[in-house]
């Protein structure tokens, strides 16, 4: 169970990227979050993994305040919390395989990944994961040789690498096209339905969150909008949403 | 209209005034570099000029062997009395024919040569019966090998026939290098090892201070003042027990060290001691928090482990330094080998106890900061504030004592109320109210204070030119290319430091906030995301650097780092222009090369 709780974040220079959301996510639900650029969709799923500092407010998981957690417990945390990205953050000079298990670097002992060296088991299990994405041929070539989808698996792939019991997704894909799309939002919907994963997953277009999500938030430059299902999202809310000039499309 | 006129006038005017501050400024200009047209002109330095310039166009390369050549002609001084028939000359080879064939003392006469080396010269000497050389001009042959010159004879009368000789030098055999190039190709092997060995040194060094020179890794650096605190107390007190330990560690190899199997044996127990206890200690990957009882075996284990590292280490460079003694003495055509090796040893020994002394100091302040966070999470409010502040201002004494320790090393003040006890009361008062301003649940950015401590004394490193640093280091380990390495080596990691850490902060932030993103910690994070991508750049700013190095180098010897310079600023003072020239041909040739060379590395690694 993930509460957020009067969430507020404002960045140096005074923009408000977040005022005083309150929401909470149920274990196991797959969470779609909408609104317009810069409504703040990216500011909250970078607050839940304190990738950004909130400025105010609480986020408990489990019971655990991660806005308090120290240095330490922050990387036990983050440690179980994957997360995969719009631009897709692999680093491009190194292989598949070690963007893949860049994801056990919580777990493994720092002295040892200092020299490149991780355990038989995790070797195993990227090739696992590679297999799950469907690159397991392409284990050994640079990641930007990939394709724009490609490069989105193994993405996936170093996220699960974590073991997560909640996948963080900041517009998985909203560099990819429309069948790509799909591909991808299905292993999110595997993992989620499979191994049991949380997943908040900022979305642009209503046609995914409706053919994935369980339950909606919608962020108007940073409030909380909308919180429901995808199917209360009638041409009302949308445009308390989206704003009196927004057109549907998809 | 009328703002139109106005607004033209007022342009006019201030381009007006532009010219006028340019004249002046180019005027003074001029006065104060005393620009001097009328030096250009007269004709002395015009002559000068010539000269240097003509001498600088024939280095001193190539010679050849040179004989001595001689051409007798018989003359009669004065005339005899009957009539005188000169016997024919030998036209096979050079000869000489004089006119008249007989004279009085201190006339005139004129001699034409044949068949001579074209273009060469030489003295044209008169040889009375005493063969004494009695010179009386010079001559020089045109292309063909043929002379005419007019001499006076010598107040030398006689009655035998005496000889008017030419004698010229020409080249025989194959040309060869001049002593000149061959001490120019020594010079120049050891500028371009000067420059490949600063270059080597400086990266090494570079590479570790760019990241603490990065503002995107370090803005984030974030401590509460107590771990702050604490760390600064315990890095004097690590370095010491570093040193103290390798030093205890140091003297116990010296029994090991007498015996050879003894010290092989002992550096391979000492390695298994070393490996097992850090295997154990340091587990692959870990799920559960491990208990404080574990966590504090495992502690004991990673010291014995590293007291069995900096012993094995000890005994691995003892077992070098006598390879490389053995190696030098037996082996004469590798002898530089061996004293390489051996001195590759004393390094060992040497970054031993600096390694032990900067684990030790790390070590310990890594553990007082977690301390400081424990502390700041765990103890009562009252006691957390009080041994806050304490700490603050222990460590606040604690820096300006080391400074004014600093301040006493170099001025030799010796007076211990002022470099130790008013600095440490200072500092202990600033840091007290410091810590009283600042609350303690908040964090400091201690990242930011090292990235501009850091950037400033590399700034100021830089601006002073290498060439002015090896005097000070030609004053340390005397004239030579040793200290020219070292002076070139300190302005490298300077100047190299910033050029990599700007790469470091143009990298993507993406990847970094990847990998932050699966819990990996800060050094790990630099591991899998910074330096991936900062490969290429660095590889490309080490070439170019090398090029810059190898520049430097030609020149780092007048003022006293080794090298061509050296060379050629000797041949400069002595006026001897032909050798300075070579000297520079080959400072031109190995800079263009190093230039194109490194041009066409950078493009292949980028």
């Amino acid at each position: 169970m993930l509460i957020i709780k009067n969430l507020t974040k404002i960045y140096e220079g005074g923009v408000l990227a977040l005022d005083n959301v309150n929401f909470s996510v149920e274990e196991g639900q797959f969470l779609a979050v909408i609104g317009l650029s810069g409504s703040g969709k990216s500011t909250l799923l970078r607050c839940i993994n304190r990738l950004i500092d909130p400025t105010q407010g609480q986020v408990i998981w489990n019971g655990l305040d991660i806005t308090a957690a120290s240095h330490e417990e922050l990387r036990r945390i983050r440690r179980r919390i994957g997360m995969v990205f719009q631009q897709f953050n692999l680093v491009y000079r190194s292989t598949v395989l070690t963007n893949v298990l860049a994801g056990r670097l919580g777990y493994v002992n720092p002295a040892w990944s200092l020299i490149n060296r991780f355990p038989k088991s995790d070797l195993e299990k990227a090739r696992q994961q590679l297999q799950r994405v469907g690159i397991a041929d392409k284990a050994y070539q640079r990641a930007d040789e990939l394709s724009g989808g490609q490069q989105q698996r193994v993405g996936v792939a170093r996220a699960m690498m974590q073991d997560p019991e909640m996948v963080l997704a900041d517009e998985p894909v909203a560099s990819l096209d429309p069948v790509l799309a799909h591909s991808i939002m299905q292993y999110l919907e595997q993992i989620n339905k499979e191994d049991g994963v949380t997943v908040l997953c900022s979305l642009h277009f209503l046609d995914l969150v409706h053919r994935y999500a369980d339950r909606v938030v919608a962020l108007n430059e940073g409030r909380l909008v909308f919180e429901g299902l995808p199917a209360e999202i009638d041409d009302k809310k949308f445009k308390e949403i989206y704003g009196k000039d927004a057109e549907r499309v998809g | 209209m009328d703002t139109k006129k106005k607004t033209s006038i007022i342009r006019s005017l201030g381009l007006g005034l532009a010219v006028l501050v340019a004249m002046v400024i180019y005027g003074y200009g001029f006065q104060v570099t005393k620009v001097n047209l009328d030096e250009t002109r007269s004709p002395r330095r015009q002559e000068q000029l010539v000269r240097i310039l003509r001498a600088l166009a024939k280095p001193d390369i190539i010679e050849y062997e040179r004989e001595e050549f001689e051409v007798n002609a018989p003359i009669l001084v004065p005339c005899p009395a009957g009539e005188l028939t000169a016997p024919e000359p030998d036209r096979s080879g050079p000869y000489m024919i004089l006119t008249p064939q007989c004279a009085e003392p201190q006339t005139n006469i004129r001699v034409e040569g044949f068949n001579f080396e074209p273009r060469t010269g030489g003295p044209i000497i008169f040889i009375p019966p005493s063969e004494v050389k009695l010179q009386m001009g010079t001559i020089e042959t045109d292309e063909s090998g043929h002379f005419e010159v007019t001499v006076e004879l010598p107040k030398r009368p006689s009655e035998e026939v005496q000889y008017v000789r030419v004698i010229t030098r020409r080249n025989v055999g194959a040309p060869h290098f001049t002593q000149t190039a061959k001490d120019t190709w020594d010079k120049i092997i050891e500028t371009v090892f000067l420059a490949l060995l600063a270059t080597t040194i400086g990266t090494a060094l570079a590479v570790p201070i760019s990241f603490f020179t990065a503002r995107n890794l370090m803005k984030d650096v974030r401590s509460p003042l107590a771990s702050i605190s604490l760390s600064i107390l315990a890095w004097p007190a690590g370095i010491a027990i570093g040193i103290q330990v390798s030093r205890l560690v140091g003297g116990l190899t010296a029994v090991l060290s007498d015996n050879l199997a003894l010290n092989i044996g002992s550096l391979f127990a000492g390695l298994v001691v070393a490996w097992l206890p850090m295997r154990w200690a340091l587990p692959q990957e870990e799920i559960q928090r491990p208990t404080i009882s574990l966590r504090l075996a495992r502690l004991a284990a990673l010291f014995v482990a590293s007291l069995a590292a900096i012993l094995s280490l000890f005994l691995l460079s003892k077992l070098v330094i006598e390879l490389g003694n053995v190696l030098a003495v037996r082996f004469q055509f590798v002898r530089f080998l061996g004293t390489f090796i051996t001195d590759l040893g004393e390094i060992l020994a040497i970054l031993i106890t600096l390694i032990a002394a900067l684990v030790g100091g790390a070590a310990l302040s890594n553990s007082a900061g977690r301390l400081g966070q424990l502390l700041n999470t765990r103890l009562p409010n009252l006691a957390r504030v009080s041994l806050n502040l304490l700490f603050t201002a222990l460590a606040g004494a604690t820096l300006m004592a080391l400074s004014g320790a600093g301040i006493d090393w170099l001025y030799q003040i010796d007076d211990l109320s002022k470099t130790l006890w008013w600095p440490a009361g200072i500092g202990a008062v600033l840091a007290f109210g410091a810590a009283l301003l600042i609350k303690e649940a908040d964090t400091v950015p201690i990242g930011l204070v090292i990235y501009y401590i850091s950037r400033t004394i590399l700034n100021a490193l830089r601006a002073i030119e290498p060439l002015i640093m090896v005097i000070v280091f030609a004053v340390w380990v005397g004239i030579g290319p040793f200290a020219g390495v070292l002076a070139l080596s300190l302005h490298t990691i300077a100047a190299l430091a910033k050029l990599y850490s700007e790469q470091v902060e143009s990298i993507l932030p993406g990847p970094l906030e990847a990998v932050t993103a699966t819990g990996a910690n800060r050094l790990q994070t630099i591991i899998y995301a910074v330096i991936p991508q900062i490969v290429p750049p660095y590889i490309s700013f080490t070439m170019y650097r090398w090029d810059i190095n190898v520049r430097m180098s030609t020149i780092i010897g007048f003022a006293g780092g080794g090298g061509i310079g050296f060379l050629l600023q000797q041949n400069i003072n002595l006026f001897n222009y032909r050798a300075a020239s070579a000297q520079m041909i080959a400072i031109a040739i190995v800079v263009a090369s190093m230039d194109y060379l490194s041009s066409v590395m950078r493009e292949k690694v980028v």
